[in-house]
């Protein structure tokens, strides 16, 4: 162990006096009666945390290597606690400043501990400054991945949400697009299609694009790309729902749709696709 | 190298691709449908690729180039029964089979190349 590390291990030995004064200046900080409401919860988390601390100078950890072996036990807990933290809907900035609170209660117990050896005091507060650094840094680090976690399961659950296909009459099948069209979408929407176009044997496939914010050269290249797929099934495609604004984007684009039959509205592609399939639909009560 | 059977049934020739298509098999089909198409005379030809489920590239460009030939031989090509993964491969690949007519399965197929048949005999410059 550094020389330095023995004064805080010392002074780290009464665990339970140094948490009392780190709660003390955590309330003082947030001025908040979040610690008052589950102290008891938060003295061991605090106990922990300096517990593990102790035992990882102990276990010759290095502050300048907070990834390495010795500091493991630690990690874990900062890991569960900030987890916990985020899960109670604290702030990453509340769980850091938890954290950077315990520097006050260290600083003033070295400051006692060493006031006879200024050069050694100076080294050990460097020390344990820089631990609790990155203790802090790392439960925003925590912080930071436990949400992209998140992120990432809705974005899965938004792809996978908005690709419904719909049967819409016999050997009729309709895609209503909802959202931007990127090309991971249109894959997606491109294999459930083609799949649902083999197993119905349906010969029309309507994708109606009036949830897609906008159209531009790309999103234009996706549908023809689909259509042209659906065309080597052997099925035919309609595209339906194009906004007026949509309608003039693509013209002014210079966008090529010739070939493809294009409608306003989801009724005038159904009305068609009828009309192919040899379906008539008459009205039996007057109007 | 299995070799892919070439049917007639009546001016109709059937093409069913079973297996996975090799190269060099992929060539000989295509020397072969040709011949077959001028020594019968026959006015339509139905690809069946049902079973194929791996294209690459090359054998896209032959699938893309004996329907091309079929028709350029003047007999109405219907390719019939192509897996979504093969459809999505061929547009990534840019060959969107120009000019050549698809159906989703043989039974259709044979009602396209009928009607295409029906409208060759109305047609007096045919």
């Amino acid at each position: 162990m550094k020389p330095e590390y023995v004064a805080i291990t010392e002074v780290l030995a009464d665990s339970k006096a140094v948490v009392r004064e780190w709660l003390v200046e955590v309330s003082g900080a947030t001025g908040s009666n979040r610690a008052s409401s589950s102290t008891d919860a938060i003295i061991a988390e605090a106990g922990e945390i300096a517990r593990a601390v102790h035992d990882g100078l102990r276990a010759e950890g290095d502050v300048g290597a907070f990834e390495g072996a010795a500091w493991e036990r630690l990690r874990g807990v900062l890991e569960s606690l900030s987890r916990s933290r985020a899960a109670q809907g604290a702030t990453a900035g509340e769980t850091s400043g938890f954290l950077l609170s315990f520097k006050r209660p260290l600083f003033a117990r070295l400051q006692q501990h060493l006031a006879n050896e200024p050069p050694m005091l100076v080294a050990s507060l460097w020390a344990v400054s820089s631990l609790v650094d990155k203790m802090a840094q790392f439960t925003l680090e925590v912080y930071q991945r436990s949400r992209e976690d998140i992120i990432k399961r809705q974005q899965d659950e938004l792809l996978e949400l908005s690709t419904p296909v719909i049967k819409l009459w016999d050997g009729v099948l309709a895609v209503p697009m909802i959202g931007t069209l990127d090309s991971g979408r249109t894959q997606l929407v491109m294999e459930s299609l083609l799949q649902r176009i083999v197993d119905t044997g349906s010969e029309l496939a309507i994708i109606d694009i009036t949830g897609v914010p906008a159209v531009d050269t790309l999103v234009a290249q996706h549908l023809l790309k689909t259509v042209t797929a659906i065309r080597l099934m052997g099925a035919d495609c309609i595209i339906s729902g194009i906004r007026p604004q949509i309608a003039q984007t693509i013209v002014h684009l210079g966008i090529d749709l010739q070939g493809i039959t294009t409608k306003a509205t989801l009724a005038d592609a159904l009305s068609v696709a009828l009309k192919r399939t040899g379906y008539t639909v008459t009205r039996t009560t007057a109007a | 190298m299995t070799r892919i059977p070439i049917l007639q049934m009546g001016d109709c020739l059937l093409v069913t691709i079973q297996v996975d298509l090799q190269d060099r098999a992929a060539v000989s089909l295509q020397d072969d449908l040709a011949n077959k198409i001028e020594s019968s005379g026959a006015r339509s030809v139905l690809i069946d690729i049902s079973a194929l489920e791996i294209v690459d590239s090359f054998i896209g460009r032959m699938l893309a180039g004996i329907s091309g030939i079929a028709r350029v031989l003047d007999a109405a090509t219907v390719v019939v029964g192509m897996q979504p993964a093969v459809a999505i491969t061929l547009v990534e690949l840019g060959l969107s089979l120009h000019g050549v007519r698809t159906a989703l399965n043989v039974e259709r197929g044979m009602r396209l190349l009928r009607l295409a048949g029906e409208e060759r005999a109305l047609d007096p410059d045919a």
